[in-house]
């Protein structure tokens, strides 16, 4: 595989840079995605939201993740008499690492990837699914019925839905030709439909692309699949005897683990760090200036890069967005209801889906 | 009491650290499953209050539920005991919370009766209208808190906004959004302000507007439907053994009201719309609530256009005095049918008084509901049939 723009001649410095940069995206966009929970929920639902906390002069609630955070931290960690209690403590941190793993792996922005794994999507949609082990684990440790409950229907979820998510990527593959995330991305900018407009895949794999978001809502436990942590049904499902910082972990795995399948989405769909279908942002800069009649610009590939960066997180957020908004809108579905929506819809969907896709693929 | 309940929970999870498989597979291939005990409550989030459930569970269906009540009683009946007739319209509308100023006339009208005492006409009307504003406010309430239930927490958010404004509405005449104590024996404490029947028949189009918001928003959504249709059915049989009134027996088919079948105040003269059900389902019950809101509009509708000028109260003596003898009225508050049997001495206060609150026979049928439904329809259930947790336990 070809290096990215992180990788430096010393060892050291790229691994150093790499964490830095990796642990700065774990730690900001999962508080992004957060913020907009607060504030997109608060103004589809006719509130304000969180208004008074805020950094300096800028208030709006920025800063409320922050005092969370805080605050959790300073809560009395109680773990209960009959728990388990060393997996009680470590499930927090097997739901949380994965969501932190998937990253190196995911391209953000040309040249801008912690490591082009040849098995790219095997490795991120292998590694994301670990953190429900993560949830079994808090569910059974927890010595609660409420938590217990929560943690079978989390497993029968994952079971149920981690086909539909592997069978829409799975298209993506076999239309790429290739595992790598960097490779599918950059597939996407040359795909034409009919050999003549540019698109990304989301088009041609709009069943792939809605089996893989519902699959993703479901593997999140976001409504309108959160049975598993169903507040008003079994309380909060594996982390009801949770307090403090574990607690704040289990948020943060939750909203990292939306970052994370909105970009493995992003890239397997919405065409990665391209702006337009096969368009990266320097090349629509200067074909703007040159309508205006102006020279084409050199751009440095750093800061190619950091463009790119910023359109993969506008369209990591825009599906955050709909994530958010579909927690305004739908009730919860039952159980029975989701098995029933999963083996006899979306699977047979998929699976319909990867053999037009396959003939579509040895037609063209 | 102890007695009544199932086993004791033994403090050990089923299937949890230190203790065996849930699952037992048995010679021959047969798969048997340990049953769970599980106590829904009294601090638990879709029981909104303190009621608490016990079930036992196979897997996710239930296979029996006994609903233990008492963790909210206040010994309103024995209270009220204690004090005099005044205080006791203040003290009636503290145990079903949500509709207060429908609990204050049902006792009003007991003592008014027993008093044999003329309410002037413009009083009459004003409870009416009061009543009325009084139900929407409840029926708000449980529009918004069952799509909590079932996962969809906008609805609340949605139904609070038109809640407020009858809230502000109501404060106008009564001074108070939630306990109203606006009734008196023989009317209501004073007239009302100006402007409010203007602003009343303003709000109508608001709730009006606002209902069929709901119905857009709900019942187009297919989660919501398939929640909601089907589960819980409840039979019309079933239901009047139970004492089951209100929605929740008009969701049944059976259009039982005392609005219509024996009025009080001024319903007789009114076209009091009593909408019903066919199933009998979570989802009619719903349903209910917002044909019933509808109908509310316009029963105040109609009260705008007749209320005559005049006296709301008659003067009473210093000290009010039932003379002996005893009286049962029957008014139909939000939940369904409220009575009170006011027995007295002579004295200044009752000698006892007996209230027969809707939500307590409501809940008496829910053993019925639950059984062999999944706990996730129990959520759908408990939500469906209307009660209040102080008005169960009084």
């Amino acid at each position: 595989m070809e290096p990215g723009l992180l990788d430096f001649p010393s060892l050291g410095l790229s691994i150093a840079v790499k964490l830095l940069i990796m642990v700065g995206f774990f730690l900001t966009a999962p508080l992004v995605a957060g913020y907009m929970e607060h504030k997109v929920l608060a103004h589809q639902q006719d509130r304000l939201g969180p208004m008074e906390a805020g950094i300096g002069p800028i208030k709006h609630g920025v800063g409320q993740l922050v005092a969370d955070g805080a605050k959790f931290i300073q809560k009395e960690d109680i773990v209960p008499t009959a728990a388990d209690k060393w997996v009680f403590s470590l499930a927090p941190g097997v739901a949380l690492v994965p969501a932190l793993v998937v990253m190196l792996v995911l391209p953000l922005g040309p040249g801008l990837f912690g490591e082009n794994l040849g098995a790219g999507v095997f490795f991120a949609l292998a590694v994301s699914s670990v953190s429900v082990l993560g949830v079994l684990m808090a569910a059974w440790s927890s010595a609660n019925k409420y938590s217990l409950m929560g943690g079978i229907r989390a497993a029968a979820q994952l079971i149920a839905y981690e086909l539909p998510l592997v069978l829409g990527a799975a298209a993506v593959v076999l239309q790429a030709g290739t595992l790598s995330l960097v490779s599918i991305v950059e597939a996407q900018a040359d795909f034409r439909i009919f050999g003549l407009l540019p698109m990304w895949f989301v088009l041609p794999h709009a069943i792939g692309f809605l089996l893989f978001f519902v699959a993703s809502l479901a593997e999140l436990n976001r409504p309108p699949f959160d049975m598993p942590i169903a507040d008003s049904e079994i309380i909060f499902g594996h982390m009801t005897e949770y307090t403090g910082i574990k607690y704040a972990f289990f948020m943060l795995a939750e909203y990292a683990g939306m970052v994370v399948l909105s970009a493995i989405a992003t890239v397997l769909f919405l065409g990665g760090w391209y702006v337009l279908p096969g368009v990266t942002v320097p090349e629509l800069i200067n074909w703007v200036v040159a309508f205006f009649g102006a020279g084409p610009f050199e751009f440095h590939p750093v800061v190619a890069g950091l463009l790119g960066v910023g359109v993969t997180m506008g369209k990591i957020f825009t599906l955050v967005f709909v994530m958010v908004w579909f927690r305004a809108t739908f009730p919860r579905l039952r159980e029975d209801q989701l098995q029933r929506m999963s083996w006899l819809i979306l699977i047979p969907l998929g699976l319909l889906n990867i053999v037009v896709i396959a003939i579509a693929k040895v037609l063209a | 009491m102890t007695e009544t309940l199932p086993e004791r929970d033994a403090g050990v999870l089923p299937g949890g650290p230190g203790e065996g498989l849930l699952v037992e597979v048995r010679d021959g291939g047969d798969i048997v499953t340990q049953e769970m005990n599980l106590n829904i409550g009294p601090q638990h989030p879709a029981t909104h209050g303190v009621l608490r459930v016990v079930i036992d569970l196979d897997g996710e269906r239930i296979s029996r539920a006994t609903p233990v009540i008492g963790y909210m009683h206040r010994g309103f009946e024995k209270l009220a005991e204690a004090r005099d007739y005044r205080q006791i319209i203040a003290l009636v509308n503290r145990h079903d919370w949500l509709s207060a100023f429908n609990n204050e006339l049902g006792v009003a009208m007991a003592v008014e009766t027993m008093m044999e005492m003329e309410v002037p006409d413009r009083a009459q009307w004003i409870r009416v209208i009061m009543c009325e504003w009084g139900r929407i406010l409840n029926h708000l309430m449980f529009v918004g808190s069952f799509g909590l239930e079932l996962g969809a927490i906008t609805p609340l958010f949605f139904a609070f906004r038109e809640r407020e404004d009858i809230q502000h509405l109501m404060e106008t005449a009564t001074g108070g959004r939630l306990h109203f104590t606006y009734n008196r024996i023989g009317g209501v404490k004073e007239d009302l302000p100006a402007g409010f029947l203007q602003a009343s028949a303003k709000l109508i189009k608001v709730i009006r507007r606002g209902t069929q918001q709901y119905r857009d928003l709900l019942f187009g959504n297919e989660i919501f439907m398939a929640r909601t249709k089907g589960v819980g059915v409840l039979p019309p049989q079933i239901a009047l053994e139970y004492g089951v009134s209100g929605p929740t027996l008009h969701a049944t088919g059976i259009g039982e009201d005392s609005r219509v079948t024996q009025p009080y105040a001024k319903y007789g003269e009114l076209d009091v719309p009593v909408p019903v059900g066919g199933n009998g389902d979570s989802f009619d019950r719903f349903a209910m609530l917002l044909d019933r809101i509808d109908a509310s509009t316009y029963i105040i509708d109609q009260a705008l256009d007749r209320i005559p000028p005049g006296p709301c109260n008659v003067k009473l003596p210093k000290i009010v005095k039932a003379p002996e003898g005893a009286v049962y009225t029957r008014t139909e508050a939000p939940l369904g049918q409220l009575g009170y049997y006011l027995v007295s001495d002579g004295k200044k206060n009752p000698w006892r008084l007996k209230m027969r609150t809707p939500s307590f026979y409501n809940i008496s049928m829910m053993p019925y509901l639950l059984e062999g439904a999944l706990l996730s329809d129990m959520i759908a259930i408990l939500g469906s049939v209307f009660f209040v947790v102080g008005d169960v336990d009084r």
